[in-house]
């Protein structure tokens, strides 16, 4: 049976219903501009950090079968500046600093000295479009050894011919698909495709995986996340 | 089902009218903040989607549909990302805690669309949509009501999951697996998104209609003088 009430209470009791939602306002928070950069950046920030957790070093990203690559001349180039940076192979090395036992120049001929690893992957990009590829080159955990990586850093830190900068974080930098990678389709790399050395890491978005490669730097604390990290995108961004 | 109801006698007239407890506080919260990282949420997919407003292979491109930007949240592809990957943990925190009470309050018998509901789906379609006589009232809500308000909870989950089958591919290549690989999760997120907000358009239409006792009562709790009798 209802209980009885006069008006006035009735209107005390809805009061204080309507102010109990009072911590909705909050969310006007956003739209403070002085907040919105802070709170949106902290909002990417804790997505990172979940992505972080969620990654596992054991879980392989598919891999298809040759009948479903994406044709060669299909897969889109992406340069943030130029298609061709206009490296010089011959004098070409990657230039290795940090926390590492081995620091100075390496050539292509002393990474292609490592085991080498083919994989068919799905590489997607941060607009959305994605293409099936076929990647070939060393394992980056491979070269690290080769460098003498302190296992104890946290984050590989690298730089372009074309100004880009690019970072991983250890544990995927190391996992088994993550390739300094020097051939797509079993032919050399293409200029365009970042020649003569890029990364090829399927557990990343597109923008991770730079082309390119002339300097390498092994570090505890991460200096710069990445050209489009500076811009406002994911720091972690893996898929 | 037990309703919290008064008799509130207007103090001047010494009419009587019957007010029904309807809504509770968490439901009330979750309603409203939902509401609004739901609507960041479709602003800045779309932005998210004029990056590419596509689906399946980049060449050749065909533009589904290029999303004006007056709709779109987040200024370009970045500052969208911004919006979205802050706001889908808004949206799935008021998402689960709304399911969390519903489910241990008993409160979900409200509003869950049972097989017992169903013959009484098409008087309501039929009295909504073509004139028919009105139904009897009997609960808060009635069959059509119930039927609309669980599956848009159900498009809320299914719009969490098909997102972090975009977002995850790797991690959850099961997911994108299950909807047919990654192009297609991308697209049942972009329909489900169009699903929701047809049951919003329906929605708001529906408030409209219902007046303004029905509309205080998602922020007060109290519906006055609801056109069903509850008895406790």
């Amino acid at each position: 049976m209802p209980t009885r009430s006069d008006s006035r209470k009735f209107k005390t009791i809805s009061r204080r219903e309507l102010l109990k939602l009072t911590p909705v306002l909050a969310l006007g928070a956003f739209a403070i501009p002085q907040l919105q950069t802070p709170l949106l950046k902290g909002g990417l920030g804790f997505s990172d950090w979940a992505s972080a957790r969620l990654f596992r070093s054991g879980h392989l990203a598919p891999t298809f079968d040759e009948s479903e690559l994406t044709p060669f001349d299909k897969f889109p180039i992406n340069g943030y500046d130029v298609e061709d940076p206009q490296v010089d192979f011959d004098k070409w090395t990657l230039t290795v600093s940090g926390a590492v036992q081995k620091p100075g120049d390496y050539t292509l001929a002393q990474i292609q000295a490592l085991p080498k690893f083919t994989q068919i992957t799905r590489h997607i990009c941060v607009e959305g479009w994605d293409v099936i590829g076929q990647f070939g080159g060393v394992r980056v955990s491979d070269f690290l050894k080769m460098i003498g990586a302190d296992p104890t850093a946290r984050f590989l830190t690298v730089e372009c011919a074309d100004d880009y900068y690019e970072s991983l974080d250890m544990f995927t930098a190391t996992h088994p698909q993550s390739l300094l990678c020097y051939e797509m389709y079993g032919m050399p790399l293409t200029r365009e495709h970042g020649a003569p050395l890029r990364l090829s890491v399927p557990t990343k978005i597109g923008y991770k995986q730079a082309k390119y490669l002339t300097d390498l730097k092994v570090s505890h604390v991460l200096e710069k996340a990445g050209y489009w990290e500076d811009q406002g995108y994911s720091e972690f961004y893996g898929l | 089902m037990a309703t919290r109801a008064i008799a509130i006698e207007d103090v001047k007239t010494g009419e009587e009218i019957i007010a029904v407890y309807e809504h509770p506080f968490v439901v009330r919260l979750c309603h409203w903040v939902n509401a609004v990282a739901l609507l960041v949420m479709v602003g800045s997919g779309l932005q998210i989607f004029r990056a590419f407003p596509s689906f399946g292979a980049k060449i050749p491109q065909k533009d589904l549909l290029n999303w004006p930007k007056a709709f779109a949240l987040g200024g370009w592809l970045g500052g969208a990302l911004q919006w979205h990957l802050t706001f889908m943990w808004i949206y799935i925190a008021t998402g689960l805690l709304y399911l969390g009470y519903q489910i241990f309050s008993g409160n979900y018998k409200q509003v869950l669309f049972v097989q017992r509901d169903l013959p009484g789906v098409w008087p309501m379609v039929r009295h909504y949509f073509f004139f028919g006589p009105k139904p009897p009232v009997r609960e808060a809500y009635n069959p059509l009501q119930k039927h609309a308000y669980t599956s848009a909870i159900g498009l809320g989950v299914l719009s969490v999951v098909t997102g972090f089958a975009v977002w995850k591919p790797v991690q959850f290549s099961w997911l994108a697996w299950l909807m047919g690989g990654f192009h297609w999760a991308r697209l049942w997120h972009f329909l489900i998104m169009w699903a929701i907000l047809a049951f919003v358009f329906g929605h708001l239409v529906m408030v409209v209609l219902h007046g303004w006792s029905n509309f205080v009562s998602m922020l007060t709790g109290w519906k006055k003088d609801p056109e069903y009798r509850t008895e406790e």
